[in-house]
């Protein structure tokens, strides 16, 4: 103990303070923090994270629920909102803001400054020679030809020192500063931002309130009374699709929107990399599917459901899932359907879409009868059958516009729509966050491609000329060889 | 000629290029192994280039025409489906393949590196295989997400990047092994015309340098064009991930020279850490990975 207390002077809390802030704002530090965001940022893309997708979090803590619970505990389904890699990135910002900030402050004052005294010894640094040169004149042909290539000289009685590339420093500042004016961007996102999803099948119209969604977050100093009032109303959509590869070529989606609420609505063409802005907020369309058209009846004839159901597509070939339940018929109704748009066969497949487009669609029911559990007071998702309390009573598949009597009632396949998923973003930090963005590389070039050097010149019994280039890089030895040849030259010109 | 003519000429041209770098695989690996002079009344065997000076002028030939058969069939790939052609993996690769026979061929000129050939000519010819037996998707038009000026911008800059990045890898690797031939006691005759450890380190320092504003260039179109076709700059995508990861690595790496003053052995490692992290991207990402960045199957 007693050792360690002589190696340690008493340097009191505030010294504490100081000597924490010097070894968090070292270089040695930042740099450790910098690489160890990198390691941080891995398991993220190895391990599925919850708000990307949320089934294959699902599907671990149904194949090993300890060792998924365990990982949930270290945030390893959810790294880029964990507390150590907040903490990571929170402490390489403030070194970032203790390094870059003194530094700046340190540089502006320098601008004005002339170059540093020139050294004592000048046979210590790079490039050094004597030049045959004529003393009288010497500093005079130096500033002369110094000042020519633009440098910035301090004349002193027998010597000059000159320096060059400050740019170098100033584009380093630059491209520090705007990391800053990034993460400024990203934090305003994220604090004042919102993002939120709705279905919509072609004919519906949205309106922009928190209960239109079918999920929506808020950041969090932000709340319901921020969304812009904008209505929306799906008038079309048209998907087109290469006939070799079935890929999509292209999606158009066309809306009549009016912001705000009553006024004239416009009508406003939405593509994949077309979003509908306004303001920070923006529309994107990001998803497509189909939603069958069915009418269900009762013995008696009477319509208990009429209408389009959406469903999830589950391929690129568009065949789609859903459940259309019934629960005003005793004992209720229950189908768990797919939606194949463009039928084909085989014996081993079955029925399957061969094309994503609807060109020969089927309905292919499983129809349950018993109690839904909708009264149960477990959410239930809207496009799978609980089917614990059902029993199934038939099996069919129907072509456009045909009838299934499924004893009970009938269920007839009229017909269907397209929907869209609407996806809707406020990011008031993403400007910010650009305009950091094209800074940062600003001052990447230009200080990448300045070269920072200084040299000097002194007159004694001999003309003794050196120089000194940042981080050793080369083209100096040019410079001095062509300044001796001007010192030289004069010498001639004398003569 | 039509789409579908044009495509089948495309694969004929890769076809081709892949016969065509074997070729210059083949005369590098003999102007290297076949320059083997036995030394009298010695233990130690000695290389003599100029022996083989003309298989090795042969392997440039070869080089230089992969690298215009090789645009050719790029650009005919491009044509067949009226647009830039790096629109999925297989695409990718073939013209990552150019730009690093590219990048050889501008160092090869400005440097008199030859020696690099051998192992440009394998890169090359792995990343040919690859893409034409696992990678191999047809011509088609682009699905919706890539319909964007972004496409040509975002994704040459990757390429032209990567293309720097391994090519800074193969010299910083090349460095290690003269090293340590160094250290005991000298080089092989056969690498006496590689340049001075000096200029390695210094060679590979300056690719890195030079091409790390436009990765950075790279990562930044990526997120603006994120913006605009998934409504989010950035989502912690496993490519956007490894991008950020490959980023890091490099600016810690231009950190490590610059500002702490790292040169040789530990720089060269940490150049060649920050290249494989971009490796892995290229390949695993794209392979097993799941994300956004997944399109077209590949």
């Amino acid at each position: 103990m007693s050792e360690t207390k002589a190696t340690v002077p008493d340097i009191g809390f505030i010294g504490l303070l100081r000597w924490a802030w010097r070894q968090l704002t070292s270089m040695r530090t930042a740099l450790i923090l910098l690489m160890l965001l990198g390691v941080a940022a891995i398991p993220g893309s190895l391990f599925p994270q919850r708000n990307q997708n949320p089934q294959r979090v699902d599907a671990y803590f149904k194949s090993d629920p300890t060792l998924a619970k365990w990982m949930d505990r270290l945030h390893l389904f959810n790294v880029y909102a964990s507390p150590w890699f907040s903490a990571i990135y929170l402490l390489l910002f403030i070194s970032l803001i203790g390094c870059v900030l003194p530094r700046t402050f340190h540089h502006l004052a320098a601008i004005g400054k002339k170059p540093p005294l020139t050294p004592r010894n000048l046979d210590r640094m790079e490039g050094y020679r004597i030049v045959a040169a004529d003393p009288d004149l010497a500093l005079a042909t130096a500033a002369t030809w110094l000042k020519r290539h633009r440098f910035r000289i301090r004349i002193e009685e027998n010597s000059i020192s000159a320096e060059k590339g400050y740019g170098r420093e100033t584009g380093n500042l630059l491209f520090h500063l705007s990391l800053i004016l990034i993460l400024v961007g990203v934090a305003l996102g994220s604090l004042f931002g919102m993002k939120g999803e709705a279905i919509l099948n072609v004919g519906d119209r949205f309106i922009n309130t928190p209960t239109s969604y079918d999920n929506i977050n808020y950041g969090k100093f932000q709340g319901q009374g921020s969304l812009i009032p904008f209505s929306l109303t799906v008038t079309n959509f048209a998907a087109t699709y290469d006939p070799v590869t079935s890929q999509p070529s292209n999606y158009v989606l066309t809306t009549q929107i009016a912001n705000p609420v009553g006024s004239t609505p416009k009508t406003v063409v939405i593509k994949v990399n077309k979003p509908w802005t306004s303001g920070s907020t923006k529309v994107y369309l990001q998803a497509n599917g189909y939603s069958p058209i069915v009418t269900v009846r009762d013995k008696s004839g009477h319509i208990t459901f009429q209408g389009p159901v959406i469903f999830l597509p589950q391929d690129s070939n568009l065949s789609s899932l859903g459940a259309i339940k019934i629960p005003d018929m005793t004992p209720q109704i229950g189908f768990i359907a797919s939606f194949i748009p463009t039928a084909g066969s085989s014996a081993k497949r079955g029925i399957f879409s061969t094309y994503p487009e609807v060109l020969d669609p089927r309905l292919v029911l499983s129809a349950w009868e018993g109690n839904l559990g909708l009264d149960s007071g477990n959410p239930q998702s809207v496009y799978s059958l609980d089917t614990s309390k059902m029993a199934k009573i038939g099996l069919k598949a129907l072509t456009l516009g045909s009838t299934y009597d499924f004893g009970v009632g009938s269920i007839t396949f009229d017909g269907w729509r397209d929907w869209v998923n609407l996806q809707i973003v406020d990011d008031p930090g993403k400007l910010y966050a650009l305009y950091g963005a094209i800074f940062a590389i600003l001052g990447l070039l230009i200080s990448l491609f300045t070269r920072q050097r200084r040299i000097w010149v002194k007159v004694g019994n001999d003309v003794e000329i050196a120089g000194l280039a940042k981080n050793g890089i080369p083209g100096l030895e040019e410079e001095l060889v062509a300044l001796a040849r001007a010192l030289d030259e004069s010498k001639g010109g004398a003569a | 000629m039509t789409s579908t003519n044009l495509a089948y000429f495309s694969n004929g041209a890769i076809y081709a290029c892949l016969a065509i770098f074997t070729i210059a695989f083949f005369a590098h690996t003999y102007e290297v192994s076949w320059s083997v002079k036995n030394v009298e009344g010695h233990d130690r065997t000695e290389f003599d280039l100029n022996k083989t000076a003309r298989a090795g002028r042969l392997g440039t030939a070869m080089m230089v025409l992969g690298f215009i058969i090789l645009g050719i069939a790029d650009l005919t790939r491009g044509l067949s489906a009226h647009r830039v052609p790096w629109g999925n993996m297989y695409e990718f690769s073939i013209t990552g393949a150019f730009m690093l026979t590219g990048a050889f061929l501008f160092a090869y000129v400005k440097y008199k590196v030859r020696w690099l050939g051998l192992p440009v000519s394998i890169s090359v010819l792995l990343t040919l295989g690859t893409a034409i037996t696992v990678l191999y998707r047809p011509s088609a038009p682009l699905v919706p997400a890539l319909k964007s000026p972004w496409l040509a911008i975002h994704v040459l800059a990757a390429i032209i990047s990567g293309g720097v990045f391994l090519v800074a890898n193969l010299v910083a690797a090349t460095y290690l092994l003269m090293e340590k031939y160094e250290k005991r006691g000298g080089r092989p005759q056969w690498a006496e015309k590689i340049p001075s450890l000096e200029n390695l380190d210094q060679l590979s320092y300056r690719l890195v340098a030079f091409v790390f504003p436009l990765w950075t260039f790279a990562v930044i179109a990526g997120a603006i064009w994120a913006e605009s076709a998934w409504g989010k700059y950035w989502s912690w995508d496993p490519k956007e991930t490894w991008a950020f990861i490959t980023w890091v690595a490099y600016a810690a790496y231009l950190h490590a020279r610059v500002t702490v003053g790292w040169r040789g052995r530990r720089a060269a490692w940490l150049c060649i850490f920050a290249g494989s992290t971009f490796l892995f991207n290229y390949i695993w990402v794209n392979i097993w990975g799941t994300g956004l960045h997944t399109y077209s199957g590949l």
